[in-house]
């Protein structure tokens, strides 16, 4: 082999090995990024059913309530529009977690639009605030 | 008083950086000559003064010097000593200080070390270390000064992070800082190649300890980093793909393939442009994960508030840095001589399938972690986890494993692939065993934990194969480093494997007297008792836990409560066994008096970070051992000259 033919060889190797990579990245993104919904989105958009989301907005007043297991709990989450988005979840909630703050859960909708969280997100500094709980104003879901 | 001279001596160091860089520059150029010797004295003179004030910054920290906005912000008079020290760098302003600082010493130890390299060459290194010192210089002095006074001192300080009051905030920051400035080091050196068009195995064999010395770093933070946030964030999980951990990861891939490729070019000349390409991507990666981390555009644990100003500098600076970087790269790639060509079954083949292979792994994660922020850009918030991660880079890194296996059994070169397929064929025969086994006595077991244990056990067997009838106390030193380097990652991915395939958790609410059990073991709940620590309050469990006839465990779970600033944190409390990890954490009660317990049978976890340390002391042989062997000629040639 000619060394600039190797050369030319290894280059054409490594571009179709990174672009491969991309589009391997690009299209794996398309199914398992987790995109966020506030209440009202819910509303308006429908139940994004079959894939894992992010919910978040505010615990509402009073709407804590522990379940029989010691370990389950439902809460329901609300946003400046008037819709909830009623939550359960199995664990221990982070320290922060509490009525009348931000919240970000992870999980699924069920059909009856019930959200079963896997994980409510948590972070251990008291300066941090998930940017997604700011309740700032967002679009969300479509980015086709 | 000290502040001031810390200051003072910060200024100084950036002054002498510029003079490095305008020296470096200037003795380049024609009739330049008078200047060469004057480098290097300035760029020890840069790391004595910066030197000067990281300590003053300690000092100040460790006296708690509350007329210091920084010590205000971040420390208190009533913390442990341990903390009030290394909480000179647990915040923004003190650990780009110590990046800096590093940078200097660095820069200090080539310029008073280096003799191999032509002097043109290492003078455009000393140079281009100087340019990328200096970057970091204007962020400190323009956009975070350490040492800014507050006009009125308050009573007291606001404390640190509870999170991040942990034996492992001194060993973990500092471990990943000398591993990104090891590679500005290997970067500088690729500069100084291009500019004085000497990229060959001289510039490899001096590029070579710098990449091996920040790849043991980074592996050791990475590994530390793991370990930390496994028993500090109490959620049983040793790696989250969190943006942070990502932009720790991202240089290690790019500093691995940099690795494997300057070994090509340092011993066959092969792969010049394509190592200079690496060192570049592996700095540009480790300016990433320097600043993506500092900038606080990246929401995670370790983004401490910053303001939105300071992010804009950062990403300028990285903007300079990058493509600053890439088009000294394409202005001068062309001026790169091809090197010694090779066969595609040869040592050279599979080293080059090793790079492509974490090239992509690499795209992958780059595109999974910045994705969030360009499509936050449009208006759309998206949050991207495991499920990306572990899909699409679980079945790459097995074929990156199965790379691992055959490569070191290859000639340099050329080789037959008859011969080849004979020395991997025990490998393969114990891995095809492993995967019956499995099959049949584990059912249910999925996919990817299945291929990991497999891989695991072949990888292990293949990479102790270079040693077969080999005289052991004849092999060479970095021989034994690269086999147990390689031992090591099957060692980490049996761990990962096993941990992922077999954990056992339970989560429970129970009154004190309960037994819960989980995996082999059986766990009492004995009481729950308020304990008092030095800056903290805390609820203490206290379990026992059984297993068969062995004498029990006494495990004590907390719930802490820190002063200042008000955080409560919870403290897992873990019992370490040959075979695994008993997780256990204490949530909260309720109105009837139960706890949350939640507990976990992590069988062989350890193996993880096991690996991971082995794979750095591995890392440690080799660096040795090259340092060793090439230290030889030199002093033969001394002694001629002498």
């Amino acid at each position: 082999v000619k060394p600039k033919n190797q050369r030319l060889g290894l280059l054409i190797l490594a571009i179709v090995c990174v672009l491969g990579a991309v589009l391997l990245a690009m299209s794996a993104l398309r199914d398992q990024a987790a995109y966020f919904y506030a209440p009202g989105d819910v509303a308006r958009d429908g139940l994004p059913l079959g894939r894992a989301v992010r919910i978040g907005g505010m615990v509402k007043a009073r709407s804590l309530k522990h379940k029989k297991d010691g370990v389950t709990i439902e809460f329901l989450v609300h946003d400046e529009t008037t819709n909830t988005i009623k939550v359960r979840f199995r664990g221990i909630p982070p320290d922060l977690f509490k009525e009348e703050s931000g919240v970000v859960a992870e999980g699924r909708f069920q059909d009856d639009g019930l959200f079963v969280a896997d994980e409510i997100l948590a972070k251990h500094d008291e300066n941090y605030r998930p940017p997604e709980a700011d309740g700032e104003k967002h679009r969300s879901g479509t980015l086709q | 008083m000290i502040a001031e001279t810390g200051l003072a001596a910060l200024w100084l160091a950036a002054c002498l950086s510029l003079l490095q860089l305008a020296f470096g520059v200037m003795a380049l150029r024609p009739g330049g000559d008078s200047l060469l010797r004057a480098v290097r004295p300035v760029a020890v003179a840069q790391a004595a003064f910066v030197a000067i004030a990281f300590l003053a910054l300690i000092q100040l920290f460790l006296r708690t010097d509350l007329s210091v906005a920084l010590v205000a912000a971040n420390s208190h008079s009533m913390k442990p000593w341990l903390y009030k020290f290394a909480g000179a760098w647990g915040n923004h302003e003190g650990s780009m200080l110590l990046w800096v600082t590093v940078l200097g010493l660095a820069g200090a130890a080539v310029a008073s070390l280096e003799r191999r390299l032509p002097e043109r060459t290492l003078i455009a290194t000393l140079a281009a270390q100087a340019a990328i010192g200096l970057g970091f210089y204007a962020f400190l002095l323009f956009a975070s000064n350490p040492f800014k006074r507050l006009a009125v001192a308050p009573p007291e300080g606001q404390g640190l992070n509870p999170l991040l009051q942990d034996p492992g905030l001194a060993f973990h920051p500092p471990t990943l800082y000398f591993g990104y400035v090891g590679i500005s080091v290997a970067f500088s050196f690729a500069v100084g190649a291009l500019v004085t068009r000497d990229v060959g195995p001289a510039f490899a064999r001096a590029m070579r300890p710098w990449v091996l010395g920040a790849w043991i770093f980074l592996t050791l933070g990475i590994t530390a980093g793991s370990y930390w946030a496994y028993y500090e964030l109490g959620w049983g999980g040793w790696w989250f793909w969190d943006p942070v951990e990502n932009a720790s990861l991202m240089p290690w891939l790019a500093a691995t393939a940099l690795l494997h490729s300057v070994t090509v070019l340092a011993t066959r000349d092969g792969l010049r442009a394509w190592t200079v390409m690496l060192a570049v991507v592996a700095f540009s990666m480790s300016m990433v994960g320097t600043f993506l981390v500092r900038s606080g555009i990246l929401t995670s644990v370790h983004a401490f508030a910053v303001d939105p100003q300071r992010g804009t500098f950062i990403l300028v600076l990285l903007a300079l840095y990058i493509g600053g970087a890439l088009t000294l790269f394409g202005l001068r790639v062309g001026t790169v001589k091809e090197g010694s060509t090779f066969e595609p079954v040869s040592r050279e083949g599979a080293l080059v399938l090793n790079n492509l292979f974490l090239s992509a792994i690499l795209g992958i994660v780059l595109i999974g972690t910045l994705y969030p922020l360009v499509t936050e850009a449009a208006g759309v918030k998206v949050s991207v986890g495991p499920p990306y991660f572990n899909l699409v880079t679980g079945p790459i890194a097995l074929a990156l494993a199965a790379a691992m296996a055959t490569g070191p059994l290859l000639r340099w070169r050329r080789d037959r692939l008859a011969e080849v397929a004979a020395r991997i064929a025990l490998p393969i025969l114990i891995a095809a065993l492993a995967l019956f086994v499995l099959i049949l006595r584990v059912p249910g077991l999925r996919i990817l934990p299945l291929l990991g244990l497999v891989f695991a056990l072949g990888v292990g067997a293949a990479s102790l194969a270079p040693l077969w009838k080999r005289n052991l106390r004849r092999t060479p030193l970095f021989t034994w480093g690269m086999v147990i380097a390689h031992l090591g990652i099957a060692v980490a991915l049996a761990g990962m494997a096993s941990e992922t395939a077999f954990t056992k958790e339970r989560l429970v609410a129970a009154r004190p007297g309960e037994t819960i059990d989980v995996g082999p073991w059986s766990v009492r709940f004995d009481a729950v008792d308020p304990i008092e620590g030095p800056n903290w309050t805390a609820i203490e469990g206290t379990l026992t836990a059984r297993r068969g006839n062995a004498a029990p465990l006494r495990l004590k779970p907390q719930a802490r409560m820190f002063s200042s600033p008000p955080t409560e944190t919870s403290e897992a409390a873990i019992a370490t066994r040959l075979d695994g990890q008993l997780y256990t954490v204490l949530g909260k009660s309720d109105e009837s008096g139960r706890w949350q317990l939640r507990l976990w049978w992590k069988p062989f976890v350890t193996l993880i970070w096991l690996g991971g340390f082995m794979v750095a002391f591995g890392g440690l042989l080799a660096l040795v051992g090259r340092v060793w062997r090439e230290r030889r000629p030199r002093r033969q040639l001394e002694e001629a000259s002498a």
